[in-house]
């Protein structure tokens, strides 16, 4: 079971788009064996801080460890996969 | 913004123009070449090369806020929030306890190689953006820095867009109703004012901070070179780093518009007096200068002494002999200054020339005379400072400080020092005779294969004056001035010869 947690800035087009390839990689890639937490930086600016985010949006896998980060809209799944050390196209 | 020729902008002068206002910054001397501070509610880059003090400038700027009460948000993107605090804390800026009465917040944006974040796609300065403006509520904070720049820019490799998002966040925080300074590393002192031109474009105002190495001595200069909408002093400005933060030493500044005074204040010696046509002018500046021997530390000694007896109160800054030695020779000469000091009317000022650089000597000697209030000021020597300053740092020192005394009525008296015994100038005439309002010279002449003395007021503006070069002797009861040389010429150029009768 992979968590994740998807930081993003307000409702933008770009945070629509990456919540989108988030939820069609997990049903593609992860077999939908994924947690999807979604924080919007304006409105939760201190777990922002917490985990000094910079960009948006950006992607944390927390589990399973070690923790990793990708930033960016998530056009490409692959790449995605190869940040977050995720095995690609393999049951989890 | 097109230039007014003359003719433009005397027409339109009727029409008063709307400049921006100023935020005083609370950097000493900064605000004066600001013309009130930083513009309010914009935003300044702080561009320098490294090493240039950029971050204690934002640092100074930020504290100086919150000394008034308000808040402040230091965005890190170098620097970790430990080191800043603990590097700051030498200037007295007690950054952990206003973190603690939050009146001060880091937003740690430094690098973390544990976090090393591809990127994948679109993104924007989302997060940087709402941690930021987060900080700014829940501070009041009305001073906001970002340090530095160019480190952002080396993270991300999409120059453009940072460069739209930093606009945005600027943009942002002004209408949160901060005043916002950033700054930028150069690569050169002189060119570009940042190697990619980036910064330059979110900036409305641009200040340089420079770190040159002149004639092998250091030399620190500030330089607004631009306001967008707004006035500022032009040129570089030296500045230096001392315990309680950055000092800027601005130029002669203040333009003088106050009337030079008519009032007369002694030299010290009746005759010497007279031949200046009734005294110094109060706040005049005078130069006295002779080789070494002719006399210049008691005729300083005895302009102290003049100020001294007439109630004044009497300051001399000593690079050349110790105050005990002076005390001394001025107890010889029947003149208690030790006494006078235990009064409260005197102070000497002993220090090495070669002990800190011009600004710090300029510094010091402004505070002592804020402190002390002196009616009379007396340097002993110029020539001992310009033999460790480099040219330029010592003409701006004396502009400096003639300008502090003018601007306070002081009486100024300098000493400097002929390198021939016979004639002559000195480098230090050469290069501040202009500065000064009147000039006295003490000369060896060689007469008859005896060595006499001659002094002459050579200057002595705004008022006639005795221009008689007249022999004059010192003994243990101090300077006696005599009669004119008669029948004898060329004593300034040190090739004196009796006048034949009938020449």
């Amino acid at each position: 079971m992979v968590r994740f947690r998807l930081y993003v800035a307000g409702d933008s087009y770009r945070s629509q788009r990456a919540i989108a390839n988030l939820r069609k990689l997990g049903e593609e890639r992860l077999a939908g064996r994924y947690e999807l937490n979604v924080v919007d930086v304006q409105r939760d600016p201190d777990a922002a801080e917490q985990d000094r985010i910079l960009a948006t949006p950006t992607l944390i896998k927390l589990d399973p460890g070690p923790s990793r980060r990708v930033t960016g809209d998530l056009t490409d799944f692959e790449q995605v996969l190869m940040a977050l050390a995720l095995p690609s196209g393999q049951e989890i | 913004m097109a230039r007014t020729t003359k003719t433009e902008s005397e027409t339109v002068r009727k029409k008063p123009k709307a400049t921006i206002e100023k935020l005083a910054t609370g950097i000493p001397g900064f605000d004066a070449v600001g013309h009130g501070g930083l513009p309010l509610n914009r935003g300044t880059l702080i561009a320098g090369t490294a090493g240039s003090a950029k971050t204690i400038f934002v640092t100074h700027f930020l504290a100086s806020g919150v000394h008034q009460g308000e808040g402040a948000v230091f965005v890190t993107f170098e620097d970790t929030p430990e080191d800043i605090r603990k590097n700051m804390l030498s200037f007295g800026w007690d950054i952990a306890a206003w973190e603690r009465a939050g009146k001060w917040a880091f937003v740690d944006v430094s690098p973390q190689p544990a976090e090393e974040t591809p990127v994948v796609g679109g993104y924007e300065l989302g997060g940087l953006m709402s941690r930021v403006e987060h900080a700014v509520r829940k501070t009041g904070a009305r001073r906001v820095a970002l340090d530095s720049l160019s480190a952002l820019f080396t993270q991300f490799p999409d120059r453009r867009l940072i460069r739209n998002e930093l606009y945005q966040m600027v943009s942002s925080l002004k209408r949160l109703g901060s005043t916002v300074v950033f700054t930028a590393e150069r690569t050169e002192d002189y060119g570009l004012i940042t190697p990619s031109g980036v910064e330059e474009f979110v900036a409305d105002n641009v200040v340089i901070l420079r770190n040159l190495l002149v004639d092998e001595r250091r030399r620190r200069t500030l330089e607004i070179l631009k306001y967008r909408g707004a006035n500022h002093e032009r040129g570089e400005v030296p500045f230096t780093i001392m315990e309680d933060g950055i000092i800027v030493i601005p130029l002669a500044a203040q333009r003088l518009t106050q009337e030079s005074s008519t009032k007369r204040v002694t030299s010290g010696s009746k005759p010497l007096d007279k031949m200046c046509g009734g005294g110094f002018f109060r706040d005049s500046i005078v130069l006295v200068s002779g080789a070494t021997g002719t006399g210049k530390t008691l005729l300083t000694t005895q302009f102290l002494n003049g100020g001294i007896t007439d109630d004044e109160r009497a300051l001399l800054f000593a690079f050349e002999e110790s105050r005990d030695q002076l005390y001394r020779n001025a107890a010889a000469w029947g003149m208690d200054f030790e006494k006078a000091e235990k009064r409260g009317r005197l102070k000497v000022i002993n220090q090495y020339p070669h002990a800190m650089p011009m600004e710090d000597h300029l510094v010091r000697m402004r505070e002592m005379i804020e402190e002390f209030q002196p009616n009379r000021v007396a340097v002993d020597s110029l020539s001992a400072l310009e033999r460790v300053f480099s040219l330029r740092s010592f003409r701006e020192f004396v502009i400096s400080l003639t300008s502090t005394l003018k601007e306070k009525r002081i009486t100024g008296l300098f000493t400097s020092t002929t390198p021939q015994l016979l004639g002559g100038g000195s480098v230090t005439e050469k290069h501040i005779s202009t500065l000064t309002d009147s000039i006295i010279l003490l000369r060896y002449v060689e007469v008859n294969g005896s060595m006499r003395r001659s002094l002459n007021v050579l200057k002595m503006r705004g008022s006639p004056h005795d221009t008689d070069l007249r022999e004059y002797d010192i003994d243990g009861s101090g300077m006696h001035i005599g009669g004119p040389f008669r029948g004898v010429s060329g004593i300034l150029s040190g090739q004196a010869r009796l006048i034949e009768e009938d020449d």
